[in-house]
């Protein structure tokens, strides 16, 4: 199942999606909203995507994964829009017969998630600016304090 | 040809706008819409060289050439998850 939802991620629903009598191992990974980076307070996160290409990207790191590991069943959840402090904005769950497998594929999925699939997160301070994150750039000076 | 590529994130920003529309002669290449996207708003040029471009849902490299039935989309360093 690969999903992208505005509101929040049922993590029940999303373990209910992976279970099956075949499995003897479920990994569930959840990305949440954390409070401090590097001693800067963030207030909580949007997110914005390019819907079909994310869809699409994720549909493709699904199969990969398929290809690696016996996966019985595999979920992808991401949320786009405000999130708050503490709340999940991705969840990522595996099932396969044995756990080795669900957290190689659980790990895998995500990291490859973080690489190359189209979604982006801003950052609201708590000091009442926002900036784009984008992994490996400096941000221009002049937007970093623009909402 | 004219094109039209979607805008996400701080190039949304910086562009001002979702899409921007650019024309380029026939045969070019991605490459010539990067540099084509630089010179005409310079408030994207120190971007572009740290952005992928996507034709459809697929990421593009610089020498694939353009077609005007493209759906381009400008897609800087992503950080979901």
């Amino acid at each position: 199942m690969i999903e992208l939802i505005t509101g929040p991620i049922d993590a029940q629903n999303v373990l209910a999606q992976v279970a099956s009598p075949e499995a003897g191992a479920v990994v569930l990974f959840l990305g949440t909203t954390r409070q401090y980076t590097a001693g800067r307070e963030t207030a909580s996160l949007d997110y914005e995507c390019f819907h079909d290409m994310a869809l699409a990207k994720l549909a493709e790191l699904e199969a990969e994964a398929r290809t690696r590991w016996p996966i019985v069943h595999c979920a992808i959840v991401h949320r786009t829009g405000h999130v708050a402090i503490g709340e999940a904005s991705v969840a990522v769950a595996v099932s396969t017969a044995h756990r080795a497998a669900a957290f190689e594929a659980g790990q895998w999925l995500i990291d490859r998630l973080k690489v190359i699939v189209p979604i982006w997160k801003k950052e609201n301070w708590s000091d009442g600016s926002s900036q784009w994150v984008h992994p490996g750039l400096e941000v221009p000076k002049e937007v970093k304090s623009q909402p | 040809m004219k094109l039209q590529v979607k805008m996400f994130a701080v190039a949304r920003q910086l562009a001002g706008a979702d899409q921007l529309t650019v024309d380029l002669p026939a045969g070019s290449t991605v490459a010539d819409l990067r540099n084509c996207l630089a010179m005409e708003h310079p408030d994207l040029a120190p971007l572009l060289p740290h952005v992928l471009f996507a034709s459809g849902s697929e990421y593009v490299g610089d020498s694939k050439p353009l077609a005007d039935t493209m759906e381009l989309a400008c897609i800087p360093p992503v950080s979901g998850g």
